[in-house]
């Protein structure tokens, strides 16, 4: 292995544990908003307060880890993607920064407003569409050179129906990823009304989310074809996914077990995200970018990979100690014990 | 919009975010520390008062940090979007403290969510406050790792270019340059000075409001004595990021000083205003300049004449360099009059006028910690990256910045309102009084 593609899975790595734990976070917030606004409120504003509120902090530095990560492996993915996504990942961080602010305004200081909360939900659905628009772009087709300098074409960009294909999987994505998450917790919470609210939210969304699965292939066929190509010949990793996504829906369907559903949840994102990553080799923008044209330095590399070996040694123990306390200690779950601040 | 637009809009956004993150991320590196002491002074002394002072302050801490990591997270996205040029160069020298700092971020944040819901959890109470340690270090170690690339900026090495292309990379050279010692203590020093200062201004305004509670004596004394042991640090350490200026970028400090002519036993100026070389209203400190500089007062100071005019940074830096060291150096007396008068029981140090001066040192402490900043990096201009790369080259080329800059502004005004409110309403919706009374009734009695 070469560093270039070590750099970049231990990216992907990181990318892949915001997208689950994001998706947790931002279905969350989706799912409280149509509780209340179907009044039944209060089913899952315990259990969003209890599991996401201490861990809010550590899902935003997966983001933060990811974007640092890229433009220092791969520097010149600052120029190409700094200067072409300026609007789209401001309106990303914006959001972001709303709905992240407003988390602790709310939960530590005043309490429940319920405009707040429907804002709040619906910028869990806007932030992964904005921020899933760069992947699209990283498809190729949308940025061209212009004296020298990438530019976007908005236009091209928001008719296209694969663009629209890629925002309807990263919401259906993030609601089944988050339903299914949660109604492990609730179960856990030994809370009733909740799971069972949860479990029907998981069914539901797993409709779309296969749809537009099927959908983003038949136009990823049109738009970019070597990509396709090298989709279909890791076919396996993708026929792995979709076994794993079959059993999670039956087993959710048959209300047994909702912690392998879980785990399998998590494989089969792990494998279609991999399928993903792998395929997408070596562009990192289409057909401008590849990893080894924008790659760092050797020494530099070398710097960032012990950096990143050490980092790891320290984080490792400590999001064990977090997953201890607030994951899987049963009193907590339950809410027995009232330790805040 | 053409590309000169762009340059300045891009300018004034990077000005607007860091103007905003930097009073969040400052309070957010020192308030640990002082939760920490309080925290560890309470258990020491088995004083409830401290404990419970810890325990408030890390609630307000959830707030102002919430804010810190949402523009933190936008600063470090913008960097990017709006100097891509400069971090495709940079990101090949110095993305290694970047890239540690998002490690620190991690450890703090988990630390952080720990420490926050686990009072009461432990029957020991040091064990609880040893959690709160990783959470210090990591934010201290964040600001230690910004600020190196920060002073890279400044006194970049750690790399030649020949013909165009960067070689011969070393990226930990490239992290002790020269800016580095000075930088990041004086950043350091100065984020637990303000925070020190911001808490016993809070302390003083209760105490105004007709709060006489036991409980705000305390941490009044408290936080002036840690003030007054980290404003002079802060002297010392901006005495020292004098003479690096003088060593490595001389042209910064000459135009701080409005030191035209080169010259030994140059004087300090201070105030005044400049018309051409003529400086007039000013109150000069003979010999002062060459002392700040060199340790000599007949030393010899460059002035700004030996430099190409179009590479001196503008004039009013001056003012930002005056209202830091006047306001650092009132902090010291004011808080030196107040710990000493504390000993010697002078009456006039509890007196209104008094309590209102030190509620003033809070916000004039965070302008002090402004001025400075700005100090450095107007003060760098017209360079990004010191005599390699000038800011008109780093920006990005996007026509939009103009519209995002007023949905930022926008953004910041929210945060801003909101933070105050939010935490104004936490405060007063549960005071101290108040939550004394409650925990006694929780205890059952032993209540000491
Ligand atoms: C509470 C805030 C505060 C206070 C009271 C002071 N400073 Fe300061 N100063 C800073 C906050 C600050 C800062 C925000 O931390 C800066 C900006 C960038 C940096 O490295 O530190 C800074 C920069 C800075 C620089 C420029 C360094 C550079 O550009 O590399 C000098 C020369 C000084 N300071 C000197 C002083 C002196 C002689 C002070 C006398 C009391 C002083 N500062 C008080
Ligand atoms: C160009 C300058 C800067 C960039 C790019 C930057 C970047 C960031 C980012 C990305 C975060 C969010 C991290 C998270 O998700 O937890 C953050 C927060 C933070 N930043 Fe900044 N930062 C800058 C300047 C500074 C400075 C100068 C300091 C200190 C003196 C500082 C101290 C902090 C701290 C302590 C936090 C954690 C949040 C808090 O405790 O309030 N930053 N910054
Ligand atoms: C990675 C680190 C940093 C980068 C890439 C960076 C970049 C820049 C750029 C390009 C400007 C615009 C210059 C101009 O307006 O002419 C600027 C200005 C400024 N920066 Fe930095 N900076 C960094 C670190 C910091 C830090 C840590 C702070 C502290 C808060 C800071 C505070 C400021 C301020 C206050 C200005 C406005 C000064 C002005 O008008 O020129 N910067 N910075």
């Amino acid at each position: 292995m070469n560093l270039e593609i070590l750099g970049i899975s231990v990216l992907w790595l990181f990318l892949f544990g915001y997208v689950i734990i994001a998706s947790i976070d931002f279905g969350a917030g989706f799912f409280n908003a149509y509780s209340l606004l179907t009044g039944r409120q209060h089913i899952l504003t315990h259990i969003i307060q209890r599991y996401l509120s201490p861990v809010w902090e550590i899902t935003n530095v997966f983001l933060v880890f990811f974007f640092v990560g890229i433009v220092g492996f791969f520097p010149r993915t600052a120029f190409y993607y700094g200067t072409t996504l300026l609007v789209p990942v401001s309106i990303g961080i914006i959001l972001l920064a709303i709905r992240g602010s407003y988390y602790a305004f709310e939960s530590y200081g005043s309490r429940g407003h319920k405009g707040y909360s429907f804002m709040y939900g619906a910028a869990g659905l806007v932030i992964p569409a904005a921020l899933s628009v760069v992947l699209t772009i990283s498809e190729g087709g949308f940025i061209s050179m212009k004296k020298g300098q990438p530019v976007l074409d908005y236009w091209a960009l928001f008719t296209s129906p694969f663009t629209w294909s890629i925002v309807v999987l990263a919401i259906s994505a993030v609601l089944f990823i988050s339903a299914v998450f949660l109604t492990w917790y609730a179960d856990k919470a030994k809370d009733e009304g909740a799971t069972r609210l949860l479990r029907k939210f998981a069914l539901i969304w797993a409709g779309p989310l296969a749809v537009s699965v099927i959908g983003i292939m038949v136009e990823l066929r049109k738009h970019n074809p070597t990509h396709f190509d090298r989709m279909v010949d890791v076919w396996y990793l993708l026929v792995i996914s979709a076994v794993m996504f079959l059993i999670t829906v039956r087993l959710i369907w048959k209300r047994s077990n909702y912690g392998t559903a879980l785990a399998l949840l998590v494989g089969q994102f792990a494998f279609a995200f991999f399928a993903y990553g792998v395929s997408h080799y070596p562009y990192l923008l289409y057909p401008h970018l590849t990893l080894y044209d924008s790659f760092t330095n050797e020494a530099m590399a070398i710097a960032l990979v012990i950096a990143f070996i050490l980092g790891f040694c320290l984080l490792i123990p400590s999001l064990y100690l977090v997953l201890k306390l607030f994951l899987f200690d049963k009193d907590y779950v339950r809410g027995k014990e009232k330790n805040h601040v | 919009m053409d590309s000169g637009n762009a340059v300045f809009f891009s300018r004034v956004l990077t000005e607007v975010t860091l103007t905003f993150h930097i009073i969040y991320a400052t309070i957010g590196v020192g308030i640990p520390l002082m939760i920490m002491i309080a925290q560890w002074v309470g258990i020491k002394k088995n004083d409830e008062h401290y404990i419970l002072l810890a325990r408030r302050l890390a609630r307000g801490f959830v707030i102002t940090v919430a804010v810190g990591v949402v523009t933190g997270t936008a600063i470090g996205l913008q960097l990017s979007l709006l100097w891509p040029n400069f971090m495709q160069l940079a990101g090949n020298v110095i993305a290694l403290p970047l890239f540690m700092e998002t490690f620190a971020f991690f450890f703090e944040a988990i630390f952080l969510g720990i420490y926050l819901y686990t009072w009461d959890r432990f029957e020991n109470q040091k064990k609880h406050l040893l959690l709160l340690i990783p959470v210090a270090i990591g934010a201290s170690m964040s600001a230690v790792f910004i600020t190196i690339v920060n002073a890279f900026m400044n006194a970049p090495q750690g790399f030649d270019v020949v013909n165009g292309q960067l070689v011969n990379i070393q990226p930990i050279l490239a992290m002790l340059n020269p800016a580095m010692p000075t930088k990041v203590g004086h950043v350091l020093v100065t984020a637990y000075m303000t925070s020190a200062f911001v808490l016993a201004a809070i302390a003083a305004f209760r105490m105004l409001k007709g709060s006489p509670h036991l409980y705000h004596k305390k941490s009044l004394f408290l936080y002036m004595k840690l003030g007054l042991v980290f404003s002079l640090a802060s002297l010392l350490i901006g005495d020292f990021s004098a003479k690096y200026l003088v060593k490595y970028q001389p042209e910064k400090l000459a135009a701080a000083e409005w030191h035209f002519e080169t010259d030994k036993g140059a004087s300090l100026i201070l105030f005044g205003v400049t018309d051409g070389e003529n400086i007039k209203y000013a109150i000069k400190v003979p010999y002062a300049l060459s002392i700040l500089a060199h340790n000599n007062p007949f030393a010899e100071v460059t002035g700004l004449n030996e430099f190409p005019r179009d590479e001196t940074p503008p004039l009013y830096i001056h003012y930002l360099f005056d209202t830091m060291v006047m306001i650092g150096t009132f902090m010291i007396v004011l808080s030196a009059v107040y710990v000493f008068g504390k000993y010697k029981n002078w009456n006039f140090i509890s007196s209104r006028w008094f309590r209102w001066l030190i509620v003033a040192g809070g916000p004039l402490t965070v302008i002090a910690l402004e001025a400075g900043w700005w100090l450095a990096e107007v003060g760098r201009q017209p360079w990004i990256l010191y005599k390699y790369m000038k800011v008109a080259e780093a920006a990005t080329t996007s026509e939009h910045v103009d519209l995002m800059l007023v949905l930022f502004c926008l953004l910041y005004l929210i945060l801003g309102i909101g933070s105050i409110v939010v935490l104004g309403r936490m405060f007063r919706k549960n005071p101290i009084e108040q939550e004394i009374a409650d925990r006694e009734a929780e205890k059952g009695g032993d209540f000491t």
